[in-house]
């Protein structure tokens, strides 16, 4: 074979090196980028699973892209809310798409952070030294949860007001300061334009600069330690005479490359439910919310968005009365404890191993038994309650907290498979 | 497709209101599930759209807005001159560019109907697509309304027949017997009363045109219907065609990029063992 002529070195050309020296002097260009993408090694056995992190960041960026576009011409006040977006899907040019685009992407959201725990359940991402990941994750969910509930009252449609009119007279269950509370939540004796300022305040600008800053440090926080990975064994345990991690590859270009394919991918299906189906069949938008919030009229049928029906159905599945407090009250609690539970996993799994591949019968089967309830609660939470929907609603209530509560016992009983030494 | 609509909830809904507010829980207002023709709505059809929209102009606007739709943009939109618009379809004086507005006072309204007529822009999308159909075929002669009609999928409606001059005067007609609705009176079914099983009812749920009371053949009225509903159906989301026109571009174009994206992934990982 004929020599090949010397090759130019790979890289910018001198002006725009000598840019980057004046720039690395004066901040940390260079450092931060070899340290969070072309010399942070992630594993090399990624799958499908760890698709959603970025997933979720490219929904968090185009929420706040539409957002800031609707905000432009959105009246946040009882008597114009509502006529406002009216006028945004008429009036202004490709508004509808632009509106479209944030209601799809309200339950996108969800629908890839549902994903993206469960993957950490799944490999045991929760685990020693990821907790504070986790934990961090958690307050994340938290806040998503209050920006959809928030956003959904904006458009003043019927269900927004009697859907936040539920959930705010729950606190109003609170033993003694109930009405006091429910009262200082709204603002007003009832939910009215002054609920609704509040609640554009919120969600315009609060939630999302503590989503955002709660991101960047979930991800700070996940660089310290690495990625799991979906067989549970630490890259970082097996390194080569440099320091590398045998298992681990650059995350720039490899993963750059992956996730840029994987989102053009989900936007594929994001953008058919967009232009083609934005309701998605009353679960994105729900029919009574076409129609202006009023007090007199409650909808046939008050369900909230898909992605609180589990925690709905967990409420209203509990229905008697406790040490003389209301069942009401005792629904907020179990209510909150569901949402609150998956924080304290990092101390309920006592596996020696962290992936469900290693795990036992028992974790699969639990793990399984989960997804069903919330599934299942999922479901009823979006129909009339009858006794036997409650009484399967109850069932399932009970199957979801078995998952964390009997964690401790079951992940200790069971047959593990030994990890490999290396990725599979 | 058949949709089984939530009839219309009964009056005293402050009450019930309140209570369910209260109780946090699901409103049990008595539904009846009334079977609905199906209807497809076509925004291709463009004479469809502008006849429908015609019908409404002459016979609905008097008294419902279609408050957050222009005239402007509705006529570009179903290919009508605006200059056509202003002469045929434009009847309180306003611009071109104004919200389709009625001229009925709110305060008459009410006390002419003890209901306000509602604005209909987005009654398609709150009730479905073939309600505004159904309804309007629904009518039938009732002498106990106020208005001399009820209507079948939408009981006690206190709306007068307004396209009784097209349709004629549609006369309840009962033929012969049927079995009970028994599911209705589960009750019954439950005592294991074996009379209910044999209940039967007169089948008066057929309507009878009186020949030669309407400018319309059946055909044509039916036709007047679809074309009222899909010119609604079309105010209800006035962006769906543009939407789809740009929506095969958007997923053409991103298509092409995943197999892109897919050939420059898999040209890196090839050294990644
Ligand atoms: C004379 C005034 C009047 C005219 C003209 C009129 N309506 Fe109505 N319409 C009413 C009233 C009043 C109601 C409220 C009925 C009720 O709530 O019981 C109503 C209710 C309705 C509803 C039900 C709304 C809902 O919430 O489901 C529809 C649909 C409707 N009208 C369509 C039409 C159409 C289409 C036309 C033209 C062909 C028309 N109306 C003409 C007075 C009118
Ligand atoms: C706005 C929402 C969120 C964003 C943008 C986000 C972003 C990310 C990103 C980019 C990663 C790295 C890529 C990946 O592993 O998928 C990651 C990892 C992780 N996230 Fe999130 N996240 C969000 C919400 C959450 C939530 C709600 C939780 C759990 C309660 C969570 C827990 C974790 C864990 C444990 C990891 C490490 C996973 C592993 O290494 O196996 N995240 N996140």
């Amino acid at each position: 074979m004929a020599e090949s002529p010397p090759l130019r070195p790979v890289g910018p050309r001198r002006p725009i090196r000598r840019l980057i020296a004046w720039v690395d002097e004066r901040f940390p260009l260079t450092e931060t980028v070899e340290a969070h993408a072309t010399k942070y090694h992630a594993p090399k056995n990624f799958n499908f699973w760890y698709y959603f992190g970025v997933l979720a960041t490219v929904v968090l960026g185009m929420q706040l892209l539409t957002g800031v576009w609707l905000t432009m011409s959105y009246v946040p006040s009882a008597e114009e809310a509502f006529a406002s977006v009216e006028y945004i899907m008429r009036d202004v040019e490709y508004g509808h798409i632009i509106r479209y685009l944030h209601s799809t992407g309200a339950s996108a959201f969800f629908v890839v952070v549902y994903l993206h725990m469960f993957r950490g359940l799944a490999y045991g991402s929760y685990r020693k030294p990821r907790e504070l990941v986790w934990l961090i994750g958690m307050a994340i969910f938290l806040t998503l949860m209050a920006e959809g509930f928030f956003g959904y009252l904006l458009p003043w449609g019927n269900m927004s007001y009697w859907g936040a009119q539920v959930i705010v007279s729950l606190v109003g269950a609170v033993p003694f300061v109930g009405a006091d509370l429910m009262e200082w939540v709204r603002g007003d004796y009832l939910m009215s334009g002054i609920t609704l300022n509040r609640f554009f305040a919120l969600h315009v600008v609060a939630l999302p600069l503590a989503l955002v800053g709660l991101v960047f440090v979930h991800i700070v926080a996940l660089h310290r330690v690495g990625s799991n990975n979906p067989d549970g064994v630490e890259i970082k345990d097996n390194k080569d005479e440099h320091g590398v991690p045998v298992d681990g590859i650059p995350f720039h270009p490899y993963y750059t490359v992956h996730d840029f394919q994987a989102t053009v991918g989900f936007l594929f299906v994001f953008c058919a439910v967009v232009f083609f189906a934005p309701e998605m069949f009353g679960y994105f938008l729900e029919k009574p919310n076409f129609e202006q919030a009023d007090p007199l009229k409650t909808p046939d049928l008050i369900a909230p968005v898909w992605y609180y029906t589990p925690f709905y159905s967990m409420l209203r599945a509990t229905t008697f009365p406790l040490f003389g407090l209301e069942a009401r009250f005792w629904g907020l609690v179990v209510m909150v404890a569901a949402i609150l539970m998956p924080a304290v996993l990092p101390w309920l799994d006592r596996s020696p191993v962290k992936s469900i591949r290693y795990k036992g019968l028992a974790s699969k089967v639990m793990l399984a038994a989960f997804v069903a309830s919330v599934f299942v609660l999922g479901y009823l939470g979006t129909v009339h309650t009858t006794p036997l929907t409650t009484a399967l609603a109850q069932v399932f209530t009970a199957i979801y907290f078995a998952y964390f509560l009997l964690m401790p016992w079951y992940t200790r009983v069971e047959k593990t498979k030994k990890p490999p030494e290396r990725l599979t | 497709m058949n949709v089984a609509v939530r009839a219309m909830p009964g009056r005293g809904r402050l009450a019930l209101a309140i209570l369910a507010g209260m109780a946090a829980a699901v409103p049990a207002l008595a539904a009846t599930d009334v079977r609905l023709d199906p209807f497809d709505p076509d925004l291709t059809d463009k004479p469809s759209l502008q006849r429908g929209m015609a019908l409404f102009a002459n016979y609905c606007l008097g008294c419902h807005s279609l408050k957050f739709q222009r005239y402007e943009r509705t006529a570009d939109d179903l290919g009508i001159p605006h200059d056509v618009a202003l002469r045929n379809l434009i009847f309180t004086g306003q611009a071109i560019g104004g919200l389709m507005e009625t001229s009925m006072p709110a305060e008459g309204a009410k006390n002419w109907f003890g209901v306000p007529p509602p604005d209909l822009t987005m009654v398609d999308r709150v009730r479905g697509t073939a309600w505004v159909y159904n309804m309007l075929k629904g009518f039938y002669v009732d002498e106990k309304r106020p208005f001399g009609v009820n209507n079948r999928v939408f009981e006690n409606i206190a709306m007068p027949h307004v396209l009784i001059g097209l349709q004629g005067v549609p006369e309840v007609e009962c033929r012969g017997k049927k079995a009970a609705n028994i599911l209705a009176d589960r009750s019954r079914i439950l005592e294991k009363d074996p009379a209910a099983r044999r209940v039967r009812e007169d089948n008066c749920s057929w309507t009878r045109v009186v020949p030669g009371t309407g400018a319309y053949s059946a055909a044509e009225f039916d036709q007047a219907a679809k074309d009222i509903a899909n010119f609604l159906h079309y105010v209800g989301d006035p962006g769906r065609l543009e939407r789809r026109r740009i929506g095969y571009w958007v997923l053409g174009f991103l298509a092409g990029l995943f197999v892109l994206a897919t050939l420059l992934n898999r040209e890196y990982w090839k050294d990644v063992h």
